[in-house]
């Protein structure tokens, strides 16, 4: 059980990452596809996260009293998702975009009707 | 078929994916380099939130390099969206009610506030420049809903994001000068957990807070206005 209880940040951000997988491949709306790679987004962010925790260490803020030597988890992963958050965010603006323009010169979103970008 | 075909990759990723987490264990220690921000970071930059003398100090560089990005980002969607004269075929927006109205009065002046102070302290509490940025432009994005026509001087947010970006090299710059290296942290620490410590954290993340902001703030304008 404690096994179960561990591993379903993993299973959680595993889970994310694949749902957002196949949105991308399956879906044919522009639209759904972005929402697909954003839920890819969160799913890294969660699985950076969950990777650089430590049982029983609290978060590397040093409030005020706190003594040094305190107990921390890993601040590193944090730093990294911190950054890949706001990228996520630029891609997802330029991404919608690029979806505004195709839908203004094809007047549709639909993948498959869109010339050169069939499969 | 297309779906089987996916189906079968999403299943080899997933099989991927479980293969190689059985081999990092949750929860357990398997910090490396950060040990020494750990132990180290408060003395070294004076910043009272370890992530972000990572952030700030330790990959200075690396975020230099995302801002570089964001700017790319941003520059690119009003360029893809910059066309002249007005859209066709697109009716004009009504106002938002009256309630969203009068709460986006009373409520910007204390989204801006609370942006401002995010990034101020970033230093000290959770939050910093990124974050506070965002909380900026969702004030403004506030602005959008409740005033669809409204027009904000987007040229006053490009100067502002441009100075920010600047300032942001130009401190990297002086730390070259007073012979530590790029983006070093040359000016004294300062006490622990007030505000005017960790030298030069609380400067580069007050640029990169209005740099962010104004940059999604921006962004935010290119997609409502699209003109």
């Amino acid at each position: 059980m404690q096994g179960l209880a561990d591993s379903i940040y993993y299973i959680g951000a595993g889970g994310l990452i694949l749902i957002g997988l196949y949105m991308v491949l399956v879906k044919t709306n522009l639209i759904k596809i972005i929402l697909g790679l954003s839920f890819l987004d969160t799913g890294t962010h969660v699985l950076l996260v969950a990777i650089g925790y430590v049982r029983g260490r609290t978060a590397p803020i040093l409030s005020e009293g706190m003594p040094e030597t305190t107990a921390m988890v890993d601040p590193v992963p944090q730093a990294l998702v911190l950054t890949a958050i706001v990228i996520g965010v630029g891609v997802l603006a330029l991404a919608l975009g690029l979806s505004i323009q195709v839908y203004r010169h094809y007047g549709t979103l639909d993948v498959r009707n869109i010339r050169g970008l069939k499969w | 078929m297309r779906k089987a075909v996916a189906l079968l990759l999403v299943a080899a990723v997933g099989a991927a994916f479980g293969a190689i987490l059985v081999h990092i264990p949750f929860g357990e220690d398997k910090i490396g380099v950060a040990n020494h921000y750990l132990q180290n970071g408060l003395s070294e930059t004076g910043a009272a939130n370890l992530v972000t003398s990572v952030v700030v100090t330790y990959r200075g560089f690396d975020t230099l390099g995302e801002v570089t990005i964001l700017f790319i980002a941003a520059v690119g969607l009003g360029a893809l969206l910059f066309s002249e004269g007005k859209p066709r075929d697109e009716q004009p927006k009504d106002e938002a009610s009256l309630i969203v109205r009068t709460g986006t009065n009373l409520l910007f002046p204390l989204i801006l506030l609370t942006g401002v102070y995010v990034f101020i302290h970033g230093h000290l509490t959770p939050g910093g420049g990124f974050q506070g940025g965002a909380v900026i432009a969702s004030g403004y994005l506030l602005l959008y809903l409740a005033w669809p026509q409204r027009r904000v001087n987007r040229n006053r947010f490009s100067a502002v994001e441009s100075l920010c970006g600047v300032a942001f090299v130009v401190l990297g710059l002086l730390g070259i000068t007073s012979g530590m290296g790029f983006l070093a942290n040359f000016l004294p620490l300062g006490t622990r957990n007030t505000l005017l410590s960790a030298g030069l954290i609380p400067l580069i993340y007050i640029a990169i807070g209005l740099k962010v902001g104004s940059e999604l703030a921006g962004m935010v304008g290119d997609l409502m206005e699209r003109e």
